[in-house]
């Protein structure tokens, strides 16, 4: 079916199999493969992107709910030539270990400073209990939360 | 397969009319699940996930009414109050998850691990559905769901919501799972007293083919509470048989499975041990309001 989708400001049209999900369609569509795929179940928070300014997993939408619907996803952060914010700092922790999950906690954590910029450290844990990491343990991930989250209360995003 | 795209309830009741075989989807936090992973393939899907007349709550005469597809993150956002409802919405998935998840999806659904369900059990509350024309009709919850999975929506009808008459005392949603996010329940147990009407009332998930409440658990409360004298006085303690009987009584009522999340034996042990919390929560919140006033 065509489905027309605003991503990352600029509307796009795609024929895609009516079962497809929006992670497949911004992936394999839409050559957009910064949200991953992982588990397909909700489970691990890879794929999160903004759906009309909420956070979900693309995986669990229909591609034709976007339908006239706006999407954000993770290449909406960064330029080629500064990082996000919160990417910076997920690289200044050490926040990244290989990589896979990063998208989607990048995408989480940048929602949840959005409306928080000064969260508590539980605040962070439950804002980010959708996203699974394996390798880093989650101690620098959280590092990475405060270091993006000073800079926002200095003004510097 | 094909994905029909309402813009508006009268909209999808026609779709919904003339094609009984569709499947809705709002939230699409479970069916996508199956979708992804090849185990169902519906060959019509309606998206109501644009039905904004689904999307809203309201208090009227008394009764809280939420609609269908009212997201968890909206429940706990808007209805704090309700304080077992808004636990339970906690609970469910993840943030994403719960951005998405709709109360109408865990009543369609129907699986007895839906979190919200036990709290509209112990509301006792009405599940309002409503077909082409706009008939509308209004169900109780235990006629609503049915079975593993079943429910008693005709192929023509979509969900609008439930209603209940909130209740005045402590009210709590527990659950027991292998982490604190992302879990689907164990068990699951909403409690509930009202001392103006000198009801307790006791709801259990994941431990029988749909929810359950446990009216021999209730009736012993009720008799213990007011032996004790505690209706009349919340600090006077319940005697520990009292206590005891209750959370034996709620593990009585229990009908659980052996399945890939927990054995039978632990859901009942599980249940009881929240049923003895939730009472335990529920006392004290009473006393400390005594203490208060």
């Amino acid at each position: 079916m065509l489905i027309k989708v605003q991503v990352n400001g600029e509307w796009r049209e795609v024929d895609a199999w009516p079962g497809s999900s929006l992670l497949s369609v911004l992936r394999e569509e839409l050559g957009l493969p910064g949200s991953k795929n992982a588990c397909e179940q909700g489970e691990c928070g890879s794929c999160s992107v903004w759906l009309d300014g909420e956070l979900v997993c693309s995986c669990l939408v229909l591609a034709a709910q976007a339908h006239r619907r706006e999407v954000r996803t993770v290449e909406s952060l960064s330029t080629s030539e500064r990082l996000h914010p919160v990417q910076e700092a997920f690289v200044r922790a050490g926040a990244v270990q290989c990589g896979f999950c990063t998208p989607g906690l990048v995408v989480a954590v940048t929602d949840l400073l959005g409306r928080d910029p000064s969260p508590d450290e539980l605040t962070v844990r439950e804002a980010l209990s959708g996203n699974l990491c394996r390798c880093t343990g989650y101690a620098k991930i959280l590092d990475a939360v405060d270091l993006a989250s000073w800079w926002k209360r200095e003004g510097i995003w | 397969m094909e994905v029909l795209l309402p813009r508006t309830l009268e909209e999808a009741l026609e779709m919904r009319a003339e094609n009984p075989g569709a499947v809705p989807i709002t939230g699409g936090t479970d069916l996508m699940v199956g979708i992804n992973f090849g185990a169902i393939r519906p060959e019509l899907m309606i998206d109501l996930s644009r039905l904004t007349d689904l999307a809203a709550w309201r208090l009227e005469d008394g009764l809280l009414f939420v609609g269908a597809g009212m997201t968890y993150a909206r429940i706990i956002r808007e209805l704090p109050q309700m304080r077992a409802l808004a636990q339970a919405s906690r609970s469910v998935g993840s943030p994403q998850i719960r951005n998405r998840g709709t109360l109408g999806g865990n009543l369609g659904t129907a699986s007895p691990a839906g979190d919200s369900l036990p709290v509209l059990a112990v509301h006792d509350a009405e599940i309002a559905l409503i077909a082409a024309g706009g008939r509308e009709r209004w169900v109780p919850w235990d006629e609503f769901l049915v079975g593993v999975k079943r429910t008693s929506l005709r192929a023509d009808e979509l969900i609008l919501g439930a209603r209940w008459r909130p209740l005045g005392g402590p009210e709590s949603f527990s659950k027991v799972g292998t982490r604190n996010a992302m879990v689907i329940a164990v068990a699951s147990l909403c409690f509930a007293l009202d001392p103006q009407t000198r009801t307790a009332r006791v709801a259990l998930g994941s431990v029988a083919p749909t929810v359950i409440r446990s009216p021999e658990a209730e009736a012993l409360l009720v008799e213990a509470m007011e032996h004790a004298g505690a209706w009349d006085d919340p600090s006077a303690p319940l005697p520990r048989e009292a206590v005891e009987g209750f959370a034996e009584r709620v593990a009585a009522s229990a009908r659980p499975i052996d399945d890939i999340r927990g054995s039978a034996a632990y859901r009942r042990r599980a249940v009881s041990v929240l049923a003895r919390r939730a009472l335990s929560w529920a006392s004290e919140e009473r006393a400390e309001e005594a203490m208060a006033s």
